[in-house]
């Protein structure tokens, strides 16, 4: 939840898309319609970053390995970002109408899905001691259902903090807020992906 | 990269008209025959400076015959859209292009008064990485920089059509060429887009071998310099539709597309009609369907002169033709400025319909056959060619040469080089001010204007004002 709305404030991500978008048709429903198409993309990306992790976790005797491969990867893309301050340029080749594949390209190369994964490894192995007995079949299915939930969870908080910006900014506060109000999150944003690793390494130990 | 967007960013060019007044203008110094470098004034145009209307610092090239033209930002607020990731780079460096060198120059102008330079691409750089050469407009994009060009590859510029290229904004590295599918474009000058509508238009002047050593009147008088307008999907770099201003609309310059980008129109300026010698405006625009239209939407007749008056090239005319050379739209889409360098008169258009400009103002100031002095007496040499409006829309600068080899033609035995500055009035109307005169050190012409933090041909918005 928190994750998800660190994501939705973020300019970066894409809520002033939405505002943009009102404005240029002069129809508050465009705002909608950007949203949707911000979070469909975000949807996706998580989904694709969290469901392959979360088909791996029905090997049960691995869950630790898995969470320390996770764990590191996550450092590991904090420090590239940390190191590399560059956003891909391939992300200004996508026309502003097509905002799904824009969001879901974002989502994916600055890590917003990577960041999930250790989240969700820590839900996972919240879980009851006893789903460690169940069937196979059992265990992934309770998995891949989890992962959804993280997903739509995550965006869920996403789009309606990114959507309340957008909303005030259209109807009270003005554009002006937006350069006022647009911080570069880059350090915090590559600091926050090694945080999250960390603790993930350090809770499972 | 700053930690907020530079404080000159505006999301819409309603924002921008109401942010501080500019206090410094960057001018082009340009040596017309090549015995000295050319170079960057920094002019101070605060009023209330004891220094108003100097030049108070010279950025020096330490090359000769660059021939300096148009230049631009490295950023600007076109960086306000998320889908850039550019939103903390710093408005800071000019990119100054030398057309006859086809070099390139980032000057550095934190400090303005102590401006420097940051870095020079080579002329074989550019050759070598885009087959292009003669850099000539700027602009900052979700891309980068993208430079347009005027001469493909080769001595003369003819081995291949000109284009546009990109340069990375952070490090000024020359990325590679823009299009990918240019269509029939042959022919380069200016280009602009509207971003979040995601398509460019660009302009044709001429190829090198019809500027570089004068105007070829043969070249004129059989249509032969550019006619078209060349619309482009932005991000998918491909040319979409071409239109054909008519064969005798002859030099398609300005491209200027409404600033609010929730309007769908736009102008291109073209320097003469040869069936009559008029100038003319066309305004340009977007159908619901996506594709484009333009009609011919204002033209400016010549006036009748006796032919031993005229330059030469003029005689068998008698007439001097207005010489659309630069066209300028201000930040509210209101008033459109039409540079007359024939005449020697600048023209301020009401365009609030965009396809009826109306004449709201007019200032007389040098020309051809008729030489109007500066209300402070001076002479002003040519006419007002390079204009740019200040981002509230009250003032409006300009400068007087075309380019050296033309100035000479159309102009014969004149030199100098001047900044002037008008007042625009409340309700339209143009006025010069008495006191704003910038005389050029000897030797030295001046071309395009910067306005410090952005003016009204620099800054693409991707949010509308309303």
């Amino acid at each position: 939840m928190a994750s998800g709305v660190y994501h939705g404030i973020n300019p970066g991500m894409g809520w002033p898309l939405a505002v943009s978008a009102a404005l240029m048709d002069r129809a508050p429903g465009s705002l909608r319609r950007a949203l949707l198409a911000l979070a469909a993309g975000h949807l996706l990306a998580m989904a694709v970053i969290l469901f392959p992790f979360a088909a791996l976790m029905f090997i049960a005797a691995w869950h630790e390995e898995i969470r320390i491969v996770a764990s590191c990867l996550v450092i590991g893309l904090g420090v590239y970002l940390l190191i590399n301050r560059r956003h891909p340029r391939f992300l200004a080749r996508v026309p502003p109408s097509r905002l799904a594949l824009w969001s879901f390209l974002a989502a994916l190369a600055h890590g917003a899905g990577l960041m999930l994964v250790p989240i969700y490894l820590g839900i996972c192995a919240s879980g009851p001691p006893e789903a460690g007995h169940a069937a196979a079949a059992t265990l992934m299915g309770r998995n891949l259902v989890l992962a959804a939930g993280v997903a739509v969870l995550h965006t869920g908080a996403m789009t309606l903090s990114g959507g309340a910006l957008a909303v005030a900014v259209h109807r009270w506060f003005g554009l002006r807020f937006l350069s006022r109000s647009w911080f570069n999150l880059d350090v915090v944003w590559a600091l926050s992906l090694m945080l999250v690793g960390a603790i993930s390494l350090l809770v499972g130990h | 990269m700053n930690l907020r967007p530079d404080p000159t960013f505006h999301a819409s060019p309603k924002l921008a008209m109401q942010a501080p007044v500019e206090t410094l203008a960057f001018t082009l110094m340009l040596s017309p025959d090549g015995s000295q470098p050319d170079g960057v004034a920094v002019v101070d145009v605060d009023p209330s400076s004891p220094t108003f209307g100097q030049i108070v610092h010279q950025v020096i090239m330490p090359n000769k015959g660059d021939e300096f033209h148009h230049f631009g930002w490295n950023a600007c607020s076109s960086s306000l859209s998320p889908l850039s990731g550019h939103a903390f780079l710093e408005r800071r460096y000019l990119i100054v292009p030398g057309i006859r060198s086809s070099r390139i120059y980032v000057i550095d102008v934190k400090e303005p008064r102590d401006a420097k330079i940051h870095k020079i691409i080579e002329p074989e750089e550019v050759f070598a990485k885009t087959g292009y050469s003669r850099p000539h407009t700027i602009h900052c994009g979700p891309e980068g920089i993208y430079v347009s060009t005027l001469g493909g590859g080769g001595e003369d510029g003819t081995d291949g059509p000109p284009g546009i290229f990109i340069l990375d904004c952070e490090t000024f590295e020359i990325l590679g060429r823009y299009e990918m599918d240019r269509g029939e474009q042959d022919k380069h000058y200016d280009f602009w887009w509207n971003l979040p509508r995601d398509y460019m238009v660009s302009s044709e002047w001429g190829l090198p071998p019809q500027f570089e050593n004068g105007i070829v009147p043969e070249d004129l008088l059989s249509n032969k310099y550019g006619h078209k307008i060349h619309f482009w999907k932005l991000r998918e770099r491909r040319n979409v539709q071409t239109i054909d201003l008519g064969a005798n609309h002859q030099m398609a310059l300005e491209i200027r597309p409404a600033h609010d980008p929730s309007k769908d129109y736009g102008f291109c300026g073209v320097v003469v009609d040869t069936t009559n010698l008029q100038g003319a405006i066309f305004t340009w625009w977007q159908k619901p369907d996506g594709t484009f239209e333009a009609k011919k939407t204002l033209t400016i007749d010549p006036r009748p002169e006796a032919p031993e008056n005229l330059p030469p090239l003029l005689q068998g005319f008698g007439a001097v033709p207005p010489l659309v050379t630069d066209i300028d739209l201000s930040l509210d889409d209101k008033y459109l400025y039409v540079a007359c360098w024939g005449l020697g008169e600048m023209h301020q258009y009401d365009v609030s319909d965009p396809m009826a400009p109306k004449l709201a103002g007019k200032v007389d100031l040098g020309g051809i056959a008729r030489g109007t002095p500066h209300p402070n007496g001076k002479p002003f040499a040519y006419g007002p060619q390079m204009v740019e409006i200040s981002r509230d829309g009250k003032r409006v600068y300009w400068t007087n040469s075309l380019y050296s080899t033309w100035d000479d033609q159309f102009y014969p035995g004149e030199g100098g080089g001047q900044m002037v500055m008008a007042h625009v009035g409340a309700d339209g109307g143009l006025e010069l001010d008495k006191d704003f005169y910038v005389d050029f050190p000897k030797g030295y012409r001046s071309h395009q204007i910067r306005l410090e933090g952005g003016d009204c041909s620099t800054d693409s918005f991707c949010y509308p004002s309303a």
